[in-house]
């Protein structure tokens, strides 16, 4: 292409000029929280390294962990798993052409925000409680 | 000036028609993170406050490190495909753009050997 007919190319209009609809922040989300995940999971090769390592990094991976900071990046990143997980399953609903009627695109996705805050609470009250009780 | 018609510049750029692979094979790692990543997380925030002998203990079981390593390899796998979307979305510059997309690849599969390489290591000891 000539280059200054390039560069005078109008762009179409981008996220800034439209207003934030559920449809558009959940998948804005659900790449924001992909993004997360690979965080999270270079997280884990970590957290295997350490535990074959032996105890001394174990534990000290396990310190970095617990601490504020720490758990702060834990929270966020099972939350971030279980939005990811639950519009992940929109996703797939929509692939074998469940759910393209307006009304059934806001139920879902509303189902899909409830759900991820709620069992992202209910994980960690199963593991404090799984902690609490049988170790 | 190009000596070209329009037909003749139009040919050829419609579909890289390799794209089909990426899309079902991001839907087959999908579906097995579902009850794997359920299994793993759960695990991990148990195991997050566990001493190191639970957690040692836990991976010397065949079952639990074969599923590890198998969560480890479609875990980066379906990564890979999501970034290289992005990054394919929001890189415009060709040069730059492929040369994220080769690292992100070398890059999970780094990641992914080092994760195996732990659990076998523990598994075996």
């Amino acid at each position: 292409m000539i280059p200054s007919v390039k560069e005078k190319r109008p762009l179409s209009p981008h996220l800034q000029v439209y207003k934030i609809q559920i449809t558009s922040l959940l998948s804005i989300m659900h790449r924001g929280t992909g993004i997360v995940l690979y965080g999270g999971s270079i997280l884990w090769v970590l957290w295997f390294l350490a535990l074959a390592a032996g105890p001394q990094s174990y534990y000290r991976m396990q310190e970095f962990l617990l601490n504020p900071f720490g758990l702060i990046i834990l929270i966020g990143w099972s939350f971030s798993f279980f939005y990811h997980l639950c519009n992940g399953i929109r996703h797939l609903l929509w692939d074998i052409g469940f759910g393209y009627d307006m009304p059934m695109v806001r139920f879902t996705g509303w189902t899909v925000i409830i759900s991820s805050f709620f069992l992202t609470a209910l994980a960690w009250i199963f593991g404090i409680l799984y902690e609490r009780i049988w170790l | 000036m190009k000596f070209e018609s329009n037909l003749r510049r139009a040919q050829g750029l419609g579909s890289a028609k390799s794209g089909l692979h990426h899309w079902v094979a991001q839907r087959i790692t999908a579906v097995a993170l579902i009850p794997l990543g359920i299994w793993f997380v759960g695990a991990f925030i148990v195991l997050s406050t566990s001493p190191f002998e639970v957690a040692y203990s836990w991976l010397s079981s065949l079952w639990t490190a074969t599923l590890a390593i198998f969560f480890v390899l479609v875990l980066f796998y379906h990564g890979y495909l999501g970034i290289q979307v992005i990054l394919e979305d929001y890189i415009p510059h060709e040069f730059t753009k492929w040369a994220f997309i080769i690292t992100i690849k070398l890059f999970s599969v780094l990641m992914a050997l080092l994760a195996i390489v732990s659990i076998l290591k523990i598994f075996l000891s």
